[in-house]
């Protein structure tokens, strides 16, 4: 039931204390928060660095533009609104179609126009927000994900979870929305966790509700077999985000679309540690070997390194 | 980047806090626990004279703070009479004045004294000696004999009077001892005696504290200096040092009771022991305006409770930074806990569960046909907050109804941070399902209800209200808190399949 401080100490497991104060307290700067924890900001840095992000179809800032979103959206088959400065999948809203004047969610229910204007209407509030002060509304375009992940995911677009610690990646983690998870790919909810090789983005190891798993729950396909296309690509992306951002201990989320390839989500500067339960392994080791290394270094070398340096086996039971 | 200035403040507060704390305890004798008893004296002169048909003033030396005793109140009755405390070179005294007053008068003066252990000395100033002592024919020669029979048989100040003092108890009487004594009064008799031998001394007035005593007379003591020390001993029997039980009353060498205008004037005492908590008894002393003493006593009582309150909130926020750091328990809202425990503390723990679940849940309720409305937020945590007034209201007047008192502490509770509380756990339930509900308002009573027995607790109240250094002890154990990297015990259990597999 409990596992001692010593042994997940000797397995280098990092726990919350040791990441705020440790990680997130030294390597990132307060006054670069406003980057990562705004998701518009966020969006505008990535278009100047020349990474692709959701396209935006719009924003809503004031209780008056709130009439208007039903036509921003008109047309747009799917599309996705979120809170600003949002976090943890609250106030996200995903519609995957529209039909008769109503708007589908992934899960089939169906939701009015005015259970859409009084969902921006509480993003503008600060419903979702931080300290409930007042908020933006994005609207973006649907993420239709790349086809080798339909076997892998119910209902929900799975994301890739990257964390680079000062810009080089040192651990990935891929989250598969479930029927439990109600389609979002929060772990806590259900969904599944699944580690990924930094070396080659093949599947490590999976965890649901903190227990091993070897297939996806609901589609019933084995985990073993999932490998991200274009991993280099991605883990590029990732790095980058450290001379985008300046942030020394980043979370970065990305999708792979199925026609614009890899594309950056969400920053976090303070990316939680279920990524460590779904490798089977601690971040300390890494993270100390990176800490050893002299400062600057181009992406390519730093993912050369990450990829060297952070090979590992996968322990999945090859099912059909 | 240095962790250096950190731990500097972290201990810098520290010693200052527990410097405060020791200096309250040892020289204030503030005790540690509440429960202690300790001893109260209580004092009382009785000034008795008769006026002579025209002005008098009377003036009677009061006693001061001393070693075993702490002087706490002090109190005076004489009708008609103008009252002043004076302070001359050191000793107080109490002088009343009347314009004209004829026959019997009587005058009353009460103290309280607190019982300390004093164990160090104090410093007191050897008068000057009596130079010009002129002692009548045949006595100059039995004193001068009395004394070298004494020289010699001693070796300092203080066995010189032990000697001194033998040689005029009644077995030993000698011719000299007794020709000196037909002439003067025993105390002063030494004195004299003394200071002729070159020896600072003086008499001072010693009041004997048996309980339930009344109409006590004080007794005189020899106080003898030498170099820096001075011993008090018995005239009568030469017994050395001051018994415990013996309050000075007059420790400068001056008369005790001075009358003009009167005749036929004498003090006399009662006196009453008992027992009292420590804090009732910390409550009454005086508060010395020192900075040291900087203490929330003197401040006038009702603000003394609102800062009874005001001093608890620290151990409450350090009750959620211990859950939060070193457990690892979530709670909606970080110091919403605290402001719920405190509300526990007005209605008690039973009544405060039950109030709180019985207006979060129908809140609830309520909120959840609210959301349907359609409203801003602002206008619906408006609402929220109207409704849980509603809520508390119908259950106060139900509970007057049912004859439950305790049910009108409700209205204790923080109305804005409960609507709050109501519209965040609305949200988690439709966000993430009733269970985050639970786990989140499980944290949240558990937090309040640990913050509540600490802040309620009668050792810790005394602790923070009577010891401010305790809050900086405090600062620097939560900032010592907020440097632990170490894990937190929910975590041991979080990452446990991790350290299984080897
Ligand atoms: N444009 C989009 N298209 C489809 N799904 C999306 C889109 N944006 C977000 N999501 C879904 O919502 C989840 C949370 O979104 P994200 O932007 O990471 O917000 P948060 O900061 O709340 O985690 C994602 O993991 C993804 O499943
Ligand atoms: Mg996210």
């Amino acid at each position: 039931m409990w596992a001692t401080p010593a042994k997940l100490q000797a397995k280098g497991i990092i726990g919350m204390n040791r990441r705020n104060i440790r990680y997130i307290g030294r390597y990132n700067d307060r006054r670069l928060y406003p980057l990562v924890d705004d998701k518009l900001q966020t969006k505008l840095l990535a278009k100047r660095y020349g990474i692709t992000t959701p396209d935006l179809i719009g924003t809503v800032t004031t209780q008056f533009g709130v009439k208007h979103v039903a036509e921003m959206v008109e047309a747009y088959p799917g599309f996705v609104i979120k809170p600003a400065k949002g976090s943890g999948g609250k106030g996200i809203l995903v519609v995957e179609r529209q039909q008769d004047g109503g708007y589908i969610k992934p899960s089939g229910t169906r939701i009015e126009r005015q259970d859409l204007e009084r969902h921006v209407s509480n993003i503008l509030s600060g419903l979702y927000s931080l300290g409930g002060s007042p908020d933006v509304a994005l609207i973006e375009s649907l993420i239709a994900f790349d086809e080798v992940f339909a076997a892998y995911t119910y209902e929900g677009v799975p994301d890739i979870r990257v964390i680079v610690f000062r810009g080089y990646p040192v651990m990935a983690m891929m989250r598969l929305s479930t029927a439990a998870s109600d389609g979002k790919a929060n772990l806590h909810q259900g969904a599944v966790g699944v580690g990924l090789d930094i070396t080659t983005g093949t599947a490590l190891r999976g965890v649901q509700f903190n227990r091993p798993r070897d297939d996806h729950p609901d589609t019933g396909h084995g985990l073993a077999s999932l490998q991200v296309p274009g991993w280099d690509a991605l883990l590029h992306l990732a790095a980058s985000c450290y001379e985008m951002t300046g942030l020394g201990y980043l979370g970065t989320d990305m999708v792979l679309d199925r026609h614009h390839g890899p594309m950056l989500l969400e920053l976090n500067a303070r990316p939680g540690l279920a990524i460590q339960m779904a490798n089977g392994e601690g971040l300390r080791r890494r993270l100390d070997l990176i800490e050893k290394q002299p400062e600057p270094r181009s992406v390519e070398a730093r993912v050369a390194f990450a990829q060297q340096h952070f090979a590992r086996q996968g322990e999945l039971a090859a099912t059909a | 980047m240095s962790r250096v200035p950190f731990y500097v403040l972290v201990g810098t507060l520290l010693a200052i806090g527990i410097v405060l704390t020791a200096f309250r305890y040892f020289h204030y004798d503030v005790p540690f626990t509440p429960g202690e008893q300790r001893q109260v004296w209580e004092v009382e002169a009785q000034i008795n004279f008769d006026a002579d048909n025209g002005p008098v003033r009377v003036d009677l030396a009061l006693p001061a703070n001393q070693p075993g005793f702490r002087l706490l109140t002090e109190n005076t009755a004489s009708s008609g009479y103008g009252l002043s405390y004076l302070r001359e070179d050191n000793a107080r005294h109490a002088q009343w004045a009347i314009r004209q007053a004829n026959g019997p008068q009587q005058l009353y003066y009460s103290a309280q004294f607190l019982v300390t252990d004093g164990e160090e000395a104090f410093l007191a100033e050897p008068p000057p000696l009596q130079r010009d002592i002129a002692w009548a024919r045949p006595y100059d020669t039995a004193a001068r004999e009395v004394i070298d029979q004494a020289h010699a048989r001693s070796a300092d100040a203080f066995t010189f009077t032990r000697e001194l003092i033998k040689a005029f108890t009644d077995q030993r009487q000698g011719e000299n001892a007794r020709l000196l004594l037909s002439q003067y009064e025993r105390p002063v008799l030494l004195t004299r005696l003394l200071n002729q031998a070159d020896v600072h001394a003086r008499i001072v007035s010693g009041l004997t504290l048996e309980d339930g005593r009344r109409r006590q007379a004080l007794t005189s003591w020899l106080q003898v200096f030498e170099n820096d020390k001075w011993v008090l001993i018995n005239p009568r029997t030469g017994e050395q040092g001051k018994p415990e039980n013996l309050l000075l009353w007059e420790a400068k060498g001056n008369a005790v009771l001075e009358v003009q205008g009167g005749s036929d004037s004498r003090v006399s005492f009662s006196m009453l022991r008992h027992n009292e908590p420590a804090s009732v008894a910390v409550r009454n002393q005086f508060a010395d305006d020192t900075l040291l003493n900087f203490s929330i006593h003197s401040l006038p009582i009702e603000e003394q409770a609102l800062f009874k309150t005001i001093l608890l909130i620290p151990i409450g926020a350090l009750v959620v930074v211990l859950l939060r750091v070193l457990v690892g328990l979530e709670t909606s809202g970080t110091f919403m806990p605290v402001l719920i425990a405190l509300a526990f503390i007005q209605t008690t723990l039973l009544t405060g569960l039950v109030g709180f679940l019985l207006v979060v849940a129908v809140g609830l309720v309520i909120r959840s046909y609210l959301s349907r409305l359609n409203l801003l937020l602002v206008a619906r945590v408006s609402a929220v907050i109207i409704t849980v007034i509603a809520i508390i209201s119908v259950f106060s007047v139900m509970a007057y109804r049912f004859g439950l008192n305790a049910g009108l502490t409700i209205t204790f509770f923080p109305m804005i941070i409960l609507s709050w509380t109501i519209e965040r756990m609305s949200i988690l339930w439709e966000e993430e399902g009733p269970k985050e509900v639970l786990k989140q308002g499980f944290g949240s009573l558990l937090t309040a209800v640990l913050a509540y027995l600490a802040m309620n607790n009668p050792w810790v109240r005394h602790i923070t209200f009577n010891f401010l250094g305790v809050q900086l002890i405090l600062m620097a154990v939560i900032l010592l808190l907020g440097n632990y990297t170490g894990y937190r015990l929910l975590e041991l259990r979080r990452f446990q399949p991790l350290a299984k597999d080897d």
